[in-house]
């Protein structure tokens, strides 16, 4: 199992929830005596490769497109997957070419699907390995494996009377997740009586449990490539306390942050999550005090460098690769066929951290180079400066 | 044992450069069936298990027992040699799937996987035939080079091989301790009694397993489950050790010395590998069920190369070894077994003395053969 796997979810086996994870537990230290070396579940994913608990998987049960370069990917989770807050994201491993890829999507689904399944979508990116082959060339019953689900862009609870999303591009997938569970989540349900008062008089929104005042804002580049338009547009006409403003930015140009004033008077007074490319973040960062403001990343806001890089030794393994200065030591690693533990791959979540034996490396993000002997370094997120060892 | 073979004027890193070739052009179309391949394979062989299990739990039928038996000792064989082995050689590593990866494989066998993997892949690997380097000269038991000195224990040597066979997973296991480095104090013996602990927790599993646990579950067949078990056990053990034996002790094998390995280049390593294996020869069942270690030579070439692949390469080797004026030491099972027994029983005797006219001298390459 690799180190990436573990924290993520509990070991909990496909029949704990009926009889109780203490007998099981007995059950399955009795069934190891069997089964040894192995584990019963090496035996049990041979019926079903959703019942292992020692890596989760997931198969996918169907792939439908959203637009003419997105996809949802339908997921049924296997045993040990915890339910996911709307917001999180997965990490999903695809064999293409008998090679396992590992890529971060945010969940494009709200928590607790009566169907217990979940969705990611998929924007392909030109030469995108992993969304290339997720968009075109994956058949429902293909098996991925799964880590997580994990993420910090979710929403406190209970929510803010008030808030708002601007999104921008494929940056709408994690909160589509959000507002269906704003929406039409359990919480809405309870509240149904707060929601009409929210309505009428916003100012006193605070005491109502029920569904918030939502502002969205979402840009895409034409009404075409406007992943989830159509249902955005549906969700509106369906919830009056969503209101929806679309940018279709190749017809009216990008949105400024000035121009939300005009959008969304109170835009102030809204706690912000904000999802989409780089510059939005940026301006988003720049435009709205700190504490109100939540970003997702999509990738490690990464410094292209030019010269340095060198070659990275795997001291356990044995393995050596040369890494240039744009390569994360994680992808480095995995290249060189080793075992690295890993999770956001963004520099996020921590899965990925490992002791430096020496050399130094350089943060992809800040570019500053930083490392002593027994450091633990971020893999994802560091590339090598100069030769480096690692322990592994 | 064959002479002057590596005497002759080799150019080592052409034969080198040609054989990287080789390897860069597997390595560049691993893919899809090769990852089905194996996948498969693991499914089948833990399939075969459970159904000769089950046939030996229903085995007061005679059929039943002999049919349970016999595809529990395949299911092992398999285990063992064609996917334990080359798991732990890294060999299907690059799926980078944590569950078929050697850092994490775990085998149906008496030696745990991470003592194994420095005693084979380390030693055994890097310093195939070296005379005092390679422990697996005889496994430190048994004098298979005229080169090793004689003791009279060594007279014993054909009626401790049929032990050895018998119970090679232990002999492994105990092997992969170093015992006979430590009175030297090349060996911790602090670090050795650590690893035999771990040995004895796994051979504890292992025979709690299959003598213990499924008898017991047999209930009134608890015998003949147990005895299907040890019998299936047994056979692998003595399979397994006739496969290995014929992979670097037939005549055809040659052995160095330790100062000829010295500055080795890599084309004079792939020549060393080349001239201390032999080759199976034989059909598809015959290279699946000795993990393809009939194709030892390629095997010993690239040891992580993954192994379905050797039999297409091993008639571009064979080519190779030709073209370089090389010798590419083949045979069929009988041949090449006969041909261990009969030196496990001359050397078990004192001498051959060498002749003169075998001290070739040394080929440009710097390798000496000393057979």
């Amino acid at each position: 199992m690799s180190p990436s796997h573990q924290g993520y979810h509990q070991p909990v086996n496909a029949l704990g929830a009926v009889h109780g994870p203490a007998v099981m537990r007995r059950l399955a230290g009795a069934a190891r005596w069997l089964t040894t070396p192995l584990f019963p579940d090496d035996y049990l994913s041979l019926v079903n490769p959703l019942w292992s608990e020692a890596e989760l998987c997931g198969r996918i049960e169907a792939v439908r497109p959203e637009t003419a370069d997105a996809v949802t990917v339908v997921i049924r989770p296997g045993v040990g997957w915890k339910p996911h807050r709307a917001g999180q994201w997965v990490g999903i491993g695809v064999d293409i070419a008998g090679v396992r890829h590992w890529r971060t999507y945010s969940l494009s689904s709200p928590p607790g699907r009566p169907d217990g399944r979940v969705t990611i979508t998929v924007k392909t990116v030109p030469n995108g390995l992993v969304s290339r082959h997720l968009a075109r060339r994956t058949t429902p019953g293909t098996v991925v494996a799964l880590t997580g689900p994990a993420g910090e862009f979710v929403l406190p609870e209970p929510p803010p009377a008030r808030l708002l999303f601007l999104t921008a591009g494929s940056g709408i997938t994690p909160v589509r997740a959000m507002l269906y569970d704003l929406l039409t989540g359990p919480r809405a349900h309870q509240g149904t009586a707060g929601r009409k008062n929210i309505r009428h008089s916003p100012a006193h929104g605070t005491e109502h449990p029920g569904s918030p005042d939502v502002v969205l804002v979402h840009s895409a580049p034409t009404p075409e490539q406007m992943i989830f338009g159509a249902e955005l547009r549906h969700l509106a006409a369906r919830f009056p306390n969503l209101s929806l403003h679309q940018r279709h930015t190749r017809i009216e140009g990008r949105l400024r942050p000035a121009d939300l004033t005009a959008i969304c008077p109170d835009w102030a007074e809204r706690p912000a999550w904000v999802c989409g490319p780089r510059g939005l973040l940026q301006e988003a960062a720049e435009h709205w005090p700190a504490d109100r403001l939540h970003i997702e990343h999509f990738r490690a806001a990464a410094q292209m460098r030019v010269g340095e890089g060198g070659r990275v030794r795997f001291t356990r393994s044995g393995r050596q690769i040369d890494a240039d200065e744009n390569t994360s030591l994680l992808a480095a690693g995995e290249d060189a066929g080793v075992l690295m533990p890993s999770g956001c791959r963004m520099g996020i979540c921590h899965g990925c951290v490992v002791p430096l034996v020496s050399g130094r490396v350089r943060d992809l993000r800040s570019g500053q180079a930083h490392g002593e002997p027994g450091d633990l370094i971020q893999t994802c997120v560091s590339a090598a400066a100069g030769p480096v060892e690692i322990e592994l | 044992m064959s002479t002057a073979a590596s005497a002759r004027l080799v150019d080592a890193e052409e034969f080198g450069r040609e054989l990287d070739r080789i390897r860069d052009e597997v390595i560049a179309s691993l893919g899809e069936d090769d990852a089905r391949y194996i996948r498969n394979l693991i499914a089948t062989q833990r399939k075969l298990e459970i159904g000769g299990r089950v046939l030996l739990s229903a085995s007061w039928l005679p059929p039943a027992w002999a049919a349970g038996t016999a595809a529990l000792a395949i299911a092992k064989i398999l285990e063992n040699m064609e996917i334990g082995h080359n798991v732990l050689h890294g060999q299907w590593d690059w799926m980078r799937d944590p569950k078929i990866h050697s850092t994490t494989w775990e085998w149906d066998t008496a030696s745990p996987a991470e003592q194994w993997k420095h005693s084979h892949n380390v030693i055994h690997h890097t310093w195939t035939n070296v005379l005092g380097k390679d422990r697996d000269i005889g496994y430190s038991a048994m004098r298979v080079s005229p080169e090793q000195r004689w003791y009279p224990v060594h007279l014993f040597q054909p009626f401790y091989n049929v032990l050895l066979a018998l119970f090679f997973e232990y002999g492994i296991a105990i092997y992969d301790l170093e015992l006979e480095r430590i009175p030297s104090g090349e060996k911790d013996l602090r670090e050795a009694l650590t690893q035999l602990r771990t040995v004895a927790g796994k051979i504890r599993r292992q025979v709690i397993k299959d003598y213990v646990a499924f008898p017991l579950m047999a209930g009134p067949l608890f015998l003949p489950v147990l005895l299907g078990n040890l019998s299936a056990n047994l056979t692998r053990n003595v399979w397994a050790h006739a496969i290995i034996f014929c992979g670097h002790f037939p005549d055809g094998a040659e052995m160095f010395t330790e100062d000829r390995v010295d500055g080795e280049t890599r084309g004079e390593w792939y020549v060393r590998q080349l001239l201390g294996s032999c080759n199976i020869d034989g059909g598809r069942l015959l290279h699946l069920m000795s993990g393809n270690l009939s194709h030892q030579i390629e095997h010993h070439l690239f040891p992580d190369l993954p192994s379905n692949r050797y039999g297409e390469i091993a008639p571009r080797v064979r080519a190779l070894c030709e073209r370089f004026g090389l010798p590419y030491s083949s045979g069929s099972l009988a041949r090449q077994t006969g041909s261990v027994w009969k030196r496990v029983l001359r050397l078990a005797l004192p001498g051959p003395a060498r002749h003169a006219a075998e001290k070739a001298a040394p080929p440009v390459s710097g390798l000496q053969s000393i057979g």
